[in-house]
């Protein structure tokens, strides 16, 4: 083994493994200043999240929102792009799936309704990722800042939407009436029911088959297009990607379009599958979260899939935990996520030198 | 005679960047009140030396006497403050700032700057009189010319107390007038028993000004010598090196038709200096053109250029019979299908991308190919069989498509590159510095190769700052210096004394010399 | 007339209150950024330092000591963006990031442990936070018609908080462009190899510049929880560190155009509250989320180049790596 594909397989698999550990210990350190035993949590979280069918629906549903965000953070970062926007397109996409179901014609059969809310958030999604993205590539704007800004933006649009026009007559929450009944995306257990599973209730949906189905996608763009092979040359090397021919203004816009439109299907989880109008605040966390998902995911799809799944499991647990013992809340997560964007992201390197020294002798003998 | 003072004395000084040795056991003796020439090639180590002795990189071994006194720098400041003064290439000066500023940075005199700046401001008008060094010290660094930038770095040196000033290469971003007045500075300089370093690869600038001068090829120090005592000739064949020709059998070859002309083609780069000036050259199928010249003198943008990376400002080119100029820019993935292929200069930043796997990086500017494409899906299967194949073609070592580039050797690499360039029957070929840093077998392999293409009919661009090899290759050699061509010789005629002075741009000087 | 008066006044009193918060985390912002260090974190930190404000004021009953805790705090997640972004040379966005996220989980799970109401801290006594100080004169000046009023409303009757932002200012000014502190530091955040071959240590500079900024942020943050409030809410910063974040950039890192920002953003804020459910004759009713979101909608209408040019310092979010 060479010195190059040494470094590889420390950058690979040890680091990454180390830096999760490290953000699990930080956690674990929270739990004790906070007069929480880490196992006693552990035990009582893992419990929340797999020992019964409802709680495992639960951790599913939130997964599949993590799903969608952490695919749209890796599509960019796989591009060299921060889309820090997650937030506002995945609540902008909502509002396009909003928008479209109350334009159709309520007795529209569900095979049309499905695709078109879907339709709705991709677009509303990516649309939201576009200015930013045209300001980025065309008039020299950081994407970053923007796409901040545009979180803030989505905030108040959606705010007013909500309040001033969406909102259901003689409701004083701001909420828009519910979604006529065929646009509801099925539950995974009316679904079993009708196969002659009988399962316990929970917010899951088939919107986690949609997740699963975008991650393919997703896959396969990045890594079996010519399109994701531009979007990733551009992302390595810009210059090496010029001489190929490749533009990277336009890859910019395309791949924060496909990311915005990621983002942009948290709606379809939250608002067609599971609270059937679209409400204040649904996707509050998740664009967020996702960062962290494609940062412990290492931007690839089944990578993310895992690191979903984990924050479903916490997300999920994280309830129960806070329903068990008093002096804890599901502010945990925000805690962990914090702690993994951290450790897996900012100070993803910390232990390389030392991981290169504790190697070096094993190295020499061989 | 008494034994001469030394300003510095650089011993057995050696310095490692991974594998390379940048300075190998390198030894320099510089005499006070002198001005010391430094000449070599680029890569021949000359801007390593000087940052060791600057103390901005530490060297792996060596000893290095300032005045006779043994230092060892473990920063620029325990450089400054043993009378050591720098003018960098690029230089290291703050744009936004105003001229006094610039100059304090680093020694202001108190925490407040009001009094650091009237001292400064009394002390730089006097060097400023003393030397002839006048600029507006109120004025912004980035509303100054690249003279008076320079300047600026002048006198920051002399105002930290810099009894040995080095320059690295300090006319390659002047004009003719400015450089005149920076020799003078010199002079002036010199005069107050300033020490001056002089790096450059310029050789008239060495025979005009200097007292002394050593010579670096490789990383060593090959000569050092009395300036008077020596001739542009001598130090052309120092700096250039008499390297094993390595001979590639080429039979004679009757030119054919036009494929590439370069019509009065000048270029500005991003700062609106022109890289290429008013240049027109031909190049016929069945021919190797070589571009020769000290690098940074054009060719990086000649490339470029052709390969419609970066854009014409005047002038034309045909490629194929497709004209592109200003108004009508042809981008590379144009060009490559029309049969234009381009192994970049710069492996690494340019032709390979070190995080792809051989696969991918064998498909680099022809991932749209419909060969390897369905309507949606790149066939990866077949881009890795057709890598094994390129890779089996061109003996590139491990043959492992699915082998992170960053992987392999410097020749594979480069192997790679020209598989895939070579591989897609291109009618025009650009190749930039074929084998930099590839080892000696697999310079042979390239040149062979090379020759293989112009024999089967392909017009040939060659760029490259190794004279052996432009001078094995070519059948017509142009070279470029400052952006224009500055000497065409047919290769069989050329020798490598010519071709030097001709990249210095000082050959017809000299036939003049001659002839008086 | 005296009423519309008073309304203006009192409208310019609350954007004074609303700005203070604004121009502490955007001067905070100058000094990390005009030494190369992006800081997206300020929202993050100010959270974090009016939770340990609010803490330690309620546990330990003095503003003074709530503000220190602040401070400190905030200067300890300063430093954790240098060890990441300066150290180990991460990402500086990523690291922003991690601080703001850490911030909000950490104030709610720590404010829960310690005071189990909910993630709240109690709300604090009189003695336990800063007060409106009345200036001297008031009486005096209300005789003079208009100035009076002025006087007594709009400049008087602020805490110390208040008044420290403000006089921040100038000071800033004074340390970035006349010491040799504020040489050095726009030096670096412009080309930190320029600083190098001086002689001068980029580390220690990014560092000290972080610092100065997470005592600055600190304030910010303790202003929010122990004198603007009485306690410590769940994300009671509410995109303010964004916002200041905005106006340093519309400010164009200088202290003075910052600190304008900072009140233009400020006063549309107070207006945003004055006018909620107002009908002002011949227009109808303005979106209150229209003024609201004014702030991010004029920065980015500034980056994108239409008015005028936010050129941020040359090197900022690059690590320095040393190389020729």
């Amino acid at each position: 083994m060479n010195r190059d594909t040494r470094i590889n397989w420390i950058n690979r698999l040890i680091l990454p493994v180390l830096n999760v550990l490290t953000a699990f210990a930080a956690t674990a350190i929270i739990f004790v200043i906070i007069g929480v035993d880490p196992i006693e949590a552990a035990e009582i979280l893992l419990y929340g999240a797999f020992g019964y069918q409802e709680g495992l629906g639960y951790t599913l549903y939130y997964a599949t929102n993590f799903i969608f965000t952490g695919l749209a953070v890796a599509v960019a970062f796989n591009a060299g792009l921060f889309n820090i926007g997650g937030e506002g397109q995945a609540y902008i996409g909502g509002l396009g799936t909003a928008l479209i179901i109350f334009a159709i014609d309520p007795n529209t059969s569900a095979w049309i309704f499905i695709p078109a809310s879907i339709l709705g958030g991709l677009l509303f999604g990516a649309l939201w990722a576009l200015v930013p993205a045209y300001l980025q590539a065309y008039r020299g704007s950081h994407i970053v800042i923007t796409t901040i800004m545009f979180n803030f933006l989505a905030s108040s649009l959606m705010v007013y939407m909500l309040v001033n026009v969406l909102r259901e007559p003689g409701n004083m929450s701001p909420e828009s009436q519910l979604f006529p009944q065929n646009s509801w995306f099925p539950f995974i257990h009316d679904l079993s029911t009708n196969f002659g599973f009988v399962m316990e209730e929970s917010p899951l949906n088939v919107s986690l088959f949609v997740a699963l189905f975008f991650a393919v996608i997703v896959w396969i763009l990045i890594w079996h297009t010519r399109l994701g092979y531009s979007l990733r040359a551009t992302g390595l090397n810009s210059e090496a990607a010029i001489y190929a021919g490749i533009k990277p203004k336009r890859i910019i816009l395309i791949t924060m379009c496909i990311s915005g439109a990621l983002a942009g299907l948290v709606g379809i989880n939250e608002l067609v599958g599971y609270q059937h109008r679209i409400i204040m605040d649904f996707h509050f966390g998740y664009g967020f979260g996702g960062i962290a998902v494609a940062l412990m995911g290492r931007n690839h799809p089944i990578g993310i899939i895992i690191a979903a799944l984990l924050f479903g499991v916490l997300y999920q647990g994280g309830a129960e935990l806070a329903f068990e013992l008093s002096n804890i809340s599901r502010d945990i997560v925000v805690v962990m996520q914090g702690l993994i964007i951290l450790f897996c992201g900012a100070l993803q390197y910390m232990y390389k030198p030392w991981v290169i020294n504790a190697l070096a002798p094993i190295q020499k003998e061989s | 005679m008494n034994k001469p003072q030394y300003a510095i004395e650089l011993v057995d000084i050696n310095k490692r960047f991974g594998a390379v040795y940048a300075n190998n056991k390198v030894c320099l003796n510089v005499e006070e009140g002198t001005i010391h020439g430094i000449i070599g090639e680029n890569g021949a180590g000359k801007s390593t030396l000087m940052s060791i002795l600057y103390g901005f990189y530490q060297a792996d071994s060596g000893l290095i006497k300032v005045f006779g006194n043994s230092l060892q720098f473990k920063d620029s400041h325990e450089a400054i403050s043993s009378g050591i003064g720098m003018v960098h290439q690029h230089f290291m000066l703050v744009d936004n700032f105003t001229v006094l500023e610039n100059v304090i940075l680093g020694t202001e005199g108190g925490a407040l700057l009001h009094e650091g700046l009237r001292e400064a401001r009394k002390e730089l008008t006097r060097l400023g009189q003393e030397y002839g060094l006048k600029v507006d010290l109120d004025a912004t660094i980035e509303s100054l010319s690249v003279g008076s930038q320079q300047r600026v770095e002048i006198l920051k040196a002399l105002y930290k107390g810099a009894k040995i000033l080095i320059f690295d290469e300090p006319t390659g971003v002047l004009t003719p007038q400015e450089a005149q007045d920076l020799f003078r500075i010199f002079s002036a300089l010199k005069n107050e028993g300033v020490t001056i370093i002089l790096i450059t690869h310029k050789l008239h600038e060495i025979i005009h000004i200097t007292d002394n001068v050593s010579v670096m090829r490789a990383g060593k120090m090959v000569a050092q010598k009395v300036t008077s005592k020596t001739d542009r000739e001598d130090l052309a064949e120092l700096m250039v090196g008499r390297k094993v020709l390595l001979q590639v059998d080429k039979e004679d070859k009757d030119k054919g038709e036009v494929l590439l002309k370069v019509n009065k083609l000048s270029v500005l780069d991003e700062n609106n200096i022109f890289r290429l000036k008013d240049v027109s050259f031909e190049v016929h199928a069945g021919e190797v053109v070589g571009i020769a010249g000290v690098s940074g003198n054009g060719q990086s943008a000649l490339l470029k250029v052709l390969s419609g990376i970066s854009n014409i400002t005047q002038g034309s080119v045909e490629i194929l019979g497709q004209k592109m100029d200003s108004k009508n820019p042809i981008f590379p993935d144009k060009l490559r299908e029309l049969g234009l292929s381009h192994v970049p200069e710069d492996r690494l930043r340019m032709g390979l991308i070190s995080e792809f796997s051989a696969s991918e990086n064998s498909i680099i500017g022809y991932h749209n190919d419909k060969q390897i494409n369905g309507r949606f899906i790149m066939n990866n299967a077949k881009v890795r069989n057709e890598c094994a194949k390129l890779m089996e073609g061109f003996d590139v070592r491990p043959a492992d498509p699915d082998l992170k580039s960053s992987n392999f050797s410097g020749g594979n690499q480069q192997k790679l590159i020209l598989a895939r360039e070579f591989n897609r029957n291109p009618k025009i070929l650009l190749i930039g510095q074929p084998t930099r840093g590839v080892d000696i077998g697999a310079i042979e392999f390239i040149h062979k190769r090379i020759i293989e293409m112009r024999n089967s009919g392909k017009a040939v661009l060659l760029v490259s700052v190794e004279l052996d090899e432009i001078m094995s290759i070519s059948d017509r050699i142009i070279v470029l210096c400052d952006g224009h061509i500055s000497g065409r010789v047919d290769a069989k005629s050329a020798d490598e004394r010519t071709l030097g002075l001709m990249m210095a741009n000082a050959y017809d000087t000299t036939n003049n010399l001659e002839s008086n | 007339m005296d009423d519309l008066l008073l309304t203006l006044v009192l409208t310019f009193d609350a954007a004074l209150r609303v700005s203070t918060p604004l121009i502490l985390a955007s001067m905070a912002g100058l000094f990390a950024e005009r030494s190369g260090i992006v800081d997206i974190g300020l929202e993050g930190k100010m959270l974090a330092s009016a939770f340990a404000a609010a803490s330690a004021a309620t546990v330990l009953g003095s503003p003074w000591i709530g503000l220190m805790a602040g401070v400190i705090v905030s200067c300890g997640l300063s430093m954790l963006h240098g060890f990441a972004t300066i150290t180990h040379k991460g990402d500086q966005i990523v690291s922003g990031v991690a601080i703001n996220i850490l911030a909000a989980g950490m104030s709610i799970i720590l404010g829960l442990a310690w005071f189990g109401q909910g993630g709240l801290t109690p709300t604090l006594t009189y003695d336990q936070r800063f007060h409106s100080l009345s200036l001297p004169g008031i009486d005096i000046m209300d005789n003079i018609p208009l100035i009076g009023t002025i006087y007594r409303e709009l400049i008087s009757g602020h805490n110390v908080l208040v008044y420290l932002a403000f006089i921040i200012v100038p000071i800033v000014w004074w340390v970035v462009y006349r010491t040799r502190f504020g040489l050095r530091l726009r030096a670096v955040g412009e080309n930190p190899k320029a600083v190098d071959t001086a002689g001068l240590s980029v580390t220690k500079l990014r560092y000290k510049a972080l610092l100065v900024g997470g005592i600055l942020c600190g304030i910010a943050g303790a202003y929010l929880s122990i004198a603007h409030n009485a306690q410590f809410t769940r994300d009671m910063t509410a995109g303010q560190g964004f916002i200041a974040l905005a106006a340093l950039i519309f400010g164009k890192w200088k202290p003075y155009t910052v600190l304008s920002a900072c009140l233009l953003f400020g006063f549309l804020d107070a207006v945003a509250v004055r006018l909620q459910g107002v009908v002002i004759p011949g227009i109808g009713e303005i979106p209150v989320q229209l003024i609201e979101s004014t702030p991010y909608l004029l920065t980015v209408i500034l980056l994108a180049g239409f008015i005028g040019k936010a050129v941020p310092p040359k090197s900022v979010g690059v690590p320095y790596i040393k190389e020729l």
